[in-house]
């Protein structure tokens, strides 16, 4: 275990002390950067771009706005041929109606920008030594790199591009893609050789591969995404664009038909009315917003230090019913820890434990240290290792070896030892001593429940040799997955462990954590078995690996995520990767897709909902003047047939910027059943959307009827 | 004339109560039907005349192109026979059928509209219609029923490309379903007075000694699959209005109990065949409660309905049959308008506007309550696949319907399908008002003029057939026009249907989790009946308001 993956270990456990089972942004202490705040500034720096993307053949992706473009423009041409302030305002809240769509875009991109500009100073001026075939060195520029050229980098230089390394070890500093300051461990051979370009080397020399070609680097790839400059439509923002689509065509021909049907009362309305009724009807509200919500849902994923190839993968992530999760690191520590002390008969309690103690004080392991730790926590204190350096005679610290399987003390020539149960009773035996029936008892009970004993024993001054007990050491499952799996069968998420423990031990750790099943005595083909599986069952399927027997699974898996200190096949492999190597993160992965899918479901029904008062705003005002009886459609109150429009084409601009944040920081979610879920937002945001904008247009109505030439 | 609202509450519960009793052992026996693996001696006759091969099934595509096939060359047979009519036996002395009208007539009964351009007792004789146009009404409702049952297949089944044979289907709906059922209700028909001869009756009048002779003919058997198939063409003019069709009470309430009986009971089968009772169970729920809106709006419309025409005739009382009121008239009015029937037992022009605005809406929700024959079950799922596609995006799941994902390619069929109903219905009609020369074919005035263009092409495109009268649709452009109207509001969303069932049947099922939306249940079909409604109030608020409303809000 190097001191990243525990530190990572340790980060993991403290999201889980939030309790939010699929957390949204914000409440990552360690790992999440803070999403930059919606400030007048922000919006101000998008602003230009936001002009830019009104360029027509920008446009032309987003058909709905489109329209709302192709309707500006004509009421710009009728306004300029016979003015009044009616068409005006009206034109000039069409326009403003397409600015806000790109505008709401841009701020989605601008809040990645920032990370964007610093990750490209990372890459800027970067010079790599190149190893030459003779062995010299020649230094190039970083974006000179070939693809297969070997450099070699030593302390203090930055890594010029992403590579495998394949001689020696180094520490590296990669907080510029992580943001987490610690180093990590990078070395050759294994599952945590692989390293990115822009990452700094503090120490060591290590000689790297280069595996990616120039602008297709780990970082340029991070920027593209970040910059939102590689979005291609995802298939399920391509359905609902169809959706969109139609109903946009089905308005057009209300719109177009209403001109004749109305000409037959005489009532023709003007043109700018009936671009004014077109754009109202259309669903601008989420024709505006699905760019920056995917934008945004890209963000959060990034916010989380988790890079996806592409949109699609985020959606799926949404989709996922079951999670393959390593036991060891996602839902056990990924060490065993003591547990509990069993003394032999004629031992006391205290006994047994001051000796295991003593015998670990000087055991760096996170085993040796969970016995110190339970110790204490069963009232059992002494001197640390320091101090009773000080105060002992003769002091030998006994290392752990594999030929031993012992490790512990020699101290004032009582020789205390823990270790293997079979090691310790040999030791012991050598010394005269027995193993006592009752601990071998203990020691046959311990391997039963798949906890693994350890035997402590003291060879005392005298050389009086004696067993004083078991600690037993057991996988420990994290607090609060019980819950968390609990949550996610809630949502129809089915949780499956893989561990190479033996099946006894898998059940026990699989019961108390409380998985839906475990695949015991796994090898990483068994992965790509279950997911093959799942597949057959019509199940879609997520996974976390590192090492390079992971990639044939990461690929198979409909979502798969890759640790970032894993090889670069397991990376390549994956449609994720994870930059902190957190393989509980998959639990947030599903989250951030699931809210993606709802912030753009909600919106969608929310921006159709609206039409219901629109159409009370606009056909009275139209058509009272031919048929008084329809102004018992007036049921708003609207002051003037002028004032009405104008209140609805403003409520349906206003209403974009408005909802840019909720787009931005997207619906929120909770772990419930589908059907809780559907009834909450339909509330919300069906009868929400119904309701808001009769509201809504009556305020400005009231407020725009004291303009003069409109009231 | 008095609205009895008692005898209005007891009609409607009679109908709810006999729907319910045999909605199920029907949807049974459809089932039995369609998966059955036998052919019937008659069946195998068929096959061999017509020369299909009955032992394959077909892609989606094959399936279509047979319909489309057959549907053409029923279209092309039903016009060159009309036209030759004088030519032909059982004519009674009536010459070739105007081309306008028989191409008209022809694409109409085709298409399950059965929009009467003519007057058949001074058209079609006795040939034309047992020979074409009975023939047709069998024909058509089957060719319904077999879409929609390659739908439920294309939702059921997993991994294939394989719908069913239409052949197959076309014949078991006609031999198994249809002629037996239409067999059993004329005999009831007779019975209860509906008139079965080949001869006009003489009558005489002693007081006045003046002599008139009323056409009588196969009216019974006629009657039948008009109401079973939801086809609606009268035999005479004035349709379930005229005596010899519908003779009392008893039988008109009997009419409106078939025309909503297959319909009723194909969610059931639905349910059956996909292995969820529940999810047949939530459509006809969804189907029943907007027809028990539908009928009891249609009823407070009727019986506080004021107008020019209850004006003009001094009370309730104009355009409804003198012999029944207004109560049947309304349950019929709503619903021959819900289904694709389009018979009428009251002149829909006369109705109240409101009730008029009614029977309007009532076509424009697609006729998806309970709909035509097949056309409104499968009007009723391509909606679902809306609702579920919006449900599913609210709960974070890319939507699925039965397990079946609802991507791009199957929400642009979905989509396409709720577009071509409105944009025809709206187009058609919005070129045909800027012509005078078509305008002046309805001579009313003011919003009234204008519901009547509005009705005709709702009719039309949505395979109605119910008209509101008034207007004169028989010259060249009003029948081409309807003609269009008629072929494309039938064939584009049975094309788009079919591609539907092939996109889901290849695609595997996803096993539904607690994550997944439920598309059962009161939550989902509150969803469902709200779609339906939002998506037909915003594709025709402005017209409804330029016609029904802007009559029948008077200030």
């Amino acid at each position: 275990m190097t001191p990243s993956r525990a530190d990572t270990t340790a980060a993991a456990a403290e999201t889980y002390a939030d309790g939010n089972p699929l957390g949204t942004p914000g409440e990552h202490k360690h790992h999440t950067k803070a999403p930059a705040k919606l400030t007048l500034t922000t919006v101000a720096a998008a602003l230009p771009v936001a002009v830019r993307k009104l360029a027509p053949r920008q446009m032309i992706h987003s058909p709905v706005m489109f329209t709302v473009l192709v309707g500006a423009a004509l009421s710009t041409l009728i306004s300029a041929v016979r003015p009044s302030v009616f068409g005006i305002a009206v034109t000039a809240w069409l326009w403003l109606t397409v600015l806000f769509g790109t505008l709401s875009e841009a701020i989605a991109e601008g809040r990645g920008k920032a990370q964007a500009d610093s990750l490209r100073a990372s890459r800027k001026g970067v010079h790599a030594r190149l190893r030459l075939p003779d062995g010299s060195t020649r230094d190039v520029p970083g974006t000179e790199l070939r693809l297969n050229d070997v450099v070699i980098c030593e302390a203090g230089d930055v890594i010029p591009s992403d590579g495998e390394i394949i001689e020696g070890l180094a520490s590296v500093d990669e907080s510029t893609i992580t943001g987490e300051s610690a180093p990590v461990i990078r070395e050759s051979g294994g599952d945590r050789s692989s390293v990115t370009g822009g990452t700094r080397v503090l120490s060591d020399r290590i000689a790297v591969r280069i595996t990616a070609e120039t602008g297709q680097t780990f970082i340029d790839r991070m920027i593209k995404l970040v910059e939102g400059a590689v979005r291609q439509k995802t298939p399920n923002e391509i359905a609902l664009h169809v959706l969109l689509v139609s109903l946009t065509i089905v308005f057009l021909i209300v719109t177009m038909s209403l001109a004749p049907f109305a000409s037959l009362a005489g009532a023709t309305p003007s043109p700018i009315v009936l671009v004014a009724l077109l754009v109202c009807l259309i669903p601008t509200t989420i024709g505006a917003l699905v760019p920056a919500i995917g934008i945004a849902g890209m963000d959060r994923l990034v916010q989380h230090n988790v890079l996806a190839t592409s949109g699609r993968a985020v959606e799926t992530a949404g989709d996922i019913t079951t999670l393959l999760l390593d036991k060891t690191g996602t839902i056990t520590y990924g060490n065993r820890r003591a547990v509990n002390f069993f003394p032999a008969n004629n031992v006391e309690r205290t006994e047994l434990i001051e000796a295991a103690r003593l015998c670990s004080l000087a055991d760096e392991t996170p085993e040796g240290r969970s016995i110190v730790d339970l110790a204490a926590d069963k009232g059992v204190t002494g001197p640390d290792l320091a101090a009773l350096r000080k105060t002992s005679g003769a002091f030998v610290v006994v290392e752990f070896s594999a030929s031993t399987r012992m490790s512990g003390l020699d101290v004032d020539g009582r020789q205390i030892r823990k270790g293997a149960a079979s090691a310790v009773a040999a030791f012991v035996e050598e010394a005269g001593g027995q193993t006592p029936a009752e601990v071998d008892f203990r020691v046959r009970e311990i391997s039963a429940e798949g906890g693994t004993p350890l035997l402590v024993a003291r060879i005392s001054a005298s050389n009086r040799a004696e067993v004083l007990g078991t600690v037993h050491l057991a996988d420990v499952v994290k607090p609060g997955m019980h819950a968390r799996f609990a949550e996610l069968r809630k949502m129809g998420i089915r949780t499956v462990m893989i561990t190479g423990d033996n099946p006894i031990t898998a059940k026990a750790i699989a019961a108390e954590a409380g998985v839906d099943d475990f695949v015991a005595e796994a090898t990483p083909e068994d992965k790509l078995a279950v997911i093959k599986k799942e597949h057959a069952q019509g199940r879609l399927v997520a996974m976390t690996g590192d090492g390079t027997n992971d990639a044939p699974a990461l690929a198979a898996a409909d979502v798969g995520v890759a640790m970032n200190s894993g090889t670069p096949a397991a990376k390549e492999a994956a449609n994720m990767v994870d930059l902190d190597s957190d393989p509980t993160k998959l639990i947030n992965i599903v989250g951030i897709g699931k809210q993606l899918l709802i912030t753009r479901g909600a919106l969608t029904t929310f921006s159709v909902a609206n039409d219901v008062a629109k159409y009370f705003a606009i056909v009275p005002a139209l058509f009272t003047a031919a048929f008084p009886g329809l102004g018992l459609l007036n049921i708003m109150g609207l002051a003037t047939p002028s004032s009405a429009i104008l209140s609805a084409v403003i409520f349906n601009a206003l209403i974009i910027i408005a909802l840019v944040p909720l787009a931005l920081r997207g619906v929120k979610y909770r772990a419930v059943s589908a059907n809780q879920a559907l009834g909450r937002n339909l509330l919300i945001f069906g009868l929400g959307g119904l309701i808001a904008p009769f509201i809504g247009i009556k305020i400005i109505d009231v407020l725009i009827s004291l303009i003069p030439g409109i009231g | 004339m008095n609205f009895n609202t008692a005898s209005f509450l007891i009609q409607v519960a009679a109908l709810v109560v006999a729907l319910a009793a045999l909605h199920k052992p029907l949807g049974v026996y459809l089932v039995r039907v369609f998966e059955g693996k036998t052919s019937t001696r008659a069946e195998r006759m068929f096959y061999r005349l017509a020369g299909v091969d009955a032992g394959t099934e077909q892609t989606w595509s094959v399936y279509l192109r047979s319909v489309l096939v057959f549907s053409a060359v029923s279209i092309l047979a039903v016009f060159l026979l009309q036209r030759l009519q004088g030519a032909l036996p059982g004519s009674n002395g009536l010459a070739g059928v105007d081309p306008w009208v028989a191409m008209n007539t022809s694409i109409s009964f085709v298409t399950n509209t059965n929009w009467q351009t003519y007057a058949p007792e001074a058209t079609v004789g006795m040939f034309v219609q047992m020979c074409l146009l009975a023939v047709q009404n069998f024909l058509s409702a089957a060719v319904g029923i077999v879409v929609a049952v390659a739908l439920i297949r294309g939702i059921a089944r997993t991994r294939t490309d394989r719908l069913g044979n239409f052949w197959v289907d076309l014949a078991r709906t006609s031999f198994r379903v249809l002629l037996p059922m239409a067999a059993a209700v004329a005999i009831v028909m007779v019975l209860g007075g509906v008139v079965q001869n080949f001869w006009s009756t003489d009558v005489v009048n002693q007081a006045s000694g003046i002599s008139q002779t009323i056409p009588g003919g196969p009216v019974a058997s006629q009657e039948a699959i008009k109401e079973l198939g939801t086809n609606g063409g009268g035999y005479f003019n004035a349709n379930s209005a005229h005596p010899f069709e519908n003779p009392n009470v008893f039988i008109s309430l009997f009419q409106v109990f078939l025309l909503l009986l297959i319909p009723s009971a194909l969610p059931y089968a639905y349910g059956r065949i996909v292995g969820d009772q529940r999810q047949g169970f939530t459509v006809a729920a969804v189907m029943g409660s907007l027809w028990l809106a539908s009928v009891s709006l249609m009823g407070w419309a009727v019986a506080s309905g004021q107008g020019t025409a209850t004006a003009a005739a001094g009370g309730l009382g104009e355009g409804f049959e003198q012999r029944f009121g207004p109560v049947p008239g309304a349950i019929f009015a709503a619903s021959t308008t819900l289904t694709s029937t389009g018979a009428v037992n009251t002149a829909h022009d006369s109705l109240p506007p409101m009730a008029g605005g009614v029977a309007m809406v009532n076509m424009m929700l697609g006729e998806v309550a309970p709909g035509g024959t097949g056309s409104g079950l499968y009007g009723m799922l391509i909606l679902s696949i809306i609702s579920v596609f919006i449900a599913g995006l609210m709960v974070g799941r890319t939507p699925e319907y039965l397990g079946k994902k609802i991507g791009p390619s199957e929400m642009k069929l979905t989509a396409l399908y709720i577009l071509v109903t409105p944009a025809l219905v709206l187009a058609l009609a919005g070129i045909s008002v800027l012509l005078p020369d078509v305008v002046a074919n309805a001579p009313s005035s003011g919003p009234h003029q204008f519901s009547e263009m509005l009705y005709a092409f709702t009719s039309g495109a949505n395979n109605n057939g119910s008209a509101f009268g008034g207007i004169t649709t028989s010259g060249p452009y009003l029948s081409v026009m309807m003609g269009i109207a008629m072929l494309l509001g039938r064939f584009l969303p049975i094309a788009l249907v079919l591609a539907l069932a092939g996109s889901l049947a290849r695609q595997q099922r996803i096993p539904a989790s607690a994550g997944t939306v439920p598309t059962h249940g009161w939550l989902f079909g509150s969803l469902l009946l709200g779609v339906t409604v939002i998506l037909t109030a915003l594709s025709y608020f402005p017209a409804l308001a330029l016609g029904p409303l802007a009559e029948g809000l008077l200030k």
